[in-house]
């Protein structure tokens, strides 16, 4: 796993349930694990839709970067937690999420729309319109 | 991690450690869901948070209509279930489908009994936060020394 200097600066939120004595060093060396959010991806006449589940992700937490050839999806969940819980049990273990997917060039990675709702990002990747699948008219004679 | 501790028992045993580790760190008690306890990656994964006053439960579970989840309680046995419907799409072609579709159901057992009327639920950001209060005589006491 690749651990850019971006994503070492990163400010960590407190993923788990836990108690608040944990150390420093700690913290610093789980901020880098990361989960990939499960997708779904489908196909059709227009372009390529992608949809991933990340739970506690709001807007404002999420970065969505395309260039040529990548798609990167990062993103840091915000959990309300009381103060003063201790952990009890955790099968979610990171609050960072990241997934990238490759492109290749019939899509057009200027267009790509992404949208948030209830933990549900969703991704539109439009074709370019010279590929896109033309109706072509038959002229009557 | 490759090449720390280099021939002291190799790769296996390196991961093995980190699980461990893991575990200790996070999940110092193995959480009594007895016997309806499910495998890992059920959805929705939950975590369990513990405060003097209520028992907070997280179940991480995206895209759902909060209409169609009930939440209920028995003594201590505390029940989810619900359905997660996925938009149907024709015309499509499917790459992945990894995401949870479908029904779901998880039973947590809770060390004491809860109130059903103790419970508050609420959803958001596609996470559903569950409280259960606390009985009384569960809560921890302060005693006073006179």
């Amino acid at each position: 796993m690749a651990k850019t200097q971006e994503m070492a600066q990163r400010p960590s939120t407190d993923p788990r349930v836990r108690g608040p004595a944990e150390g420093q060093a700690q913290r610093a060396r789980e901020s880098s694990y990361a989960l990939a959010p499960p997708a779904d991806i489908f196909e059709d006449a227009d372009g390529i839709g992608i949809m991933l589940d990340m739970p506690g992700v709001t807007k404002d937490r999420l970065t969505v970067k395309a260039d040529r050839s990548e798609l990167v999806i990062e993103g840091d969940a915000s959990i309300d937690m009381p103060t003063g819980m201790e952990a009890a049990y955790a099968e979610i273990r990171s609050a960072h999420y990241r997934r990238s997917f490759t492109l290749t060039n019939e899509l057009d990675a200027d267009a790509i729309e992404a949208s948030m709702k209830d933990g549900v990002l969703s991704i539109r990747i439009p074709k370019r319109a010279e590929l896109k699948p033309r109706h072509i008219e038959i002229q009557a004679t | 991690m490759f090449s720390s501790q280099p021939g002291n028992g190799g790769l296996i045993q390196e991961f093995w450690r980190l699980e461990q580790e893991m575990d200790e760190m996070l999940g110092r008690w193995a959480w009594p869901l007895g016997i309806r306890s499910t495998a890992r990656g059920t959805f929705p994964p939950m975590n369990i948070g513990v405060t003097p006053d209520n028992v907070e439960i997280y179940f991480f579970a995206p895209g759902l209509d909060p209409k169609s989840v009930e939440v209920s309680a028995q003594r201590n046995v505390l029940t989810i279930f619900g359905e997660r419907q996925v938009p149907a799409r024709t015309e499509t072609t499917w790459f992945r489908k990894e995401r949870f579709e479908g029904p779901f159901r998880r039973v947590i057992n809770l060390p004491e009994d809860v109130a059903s009327d103790r419970i508050r639920a609420r959803y958001q950001d596609g996470i559903l936060y569950v409280t259960a209060e606390r009985p009384e005589s569960a809560k921890p006491r302060k005693i006073e020394i006179s």
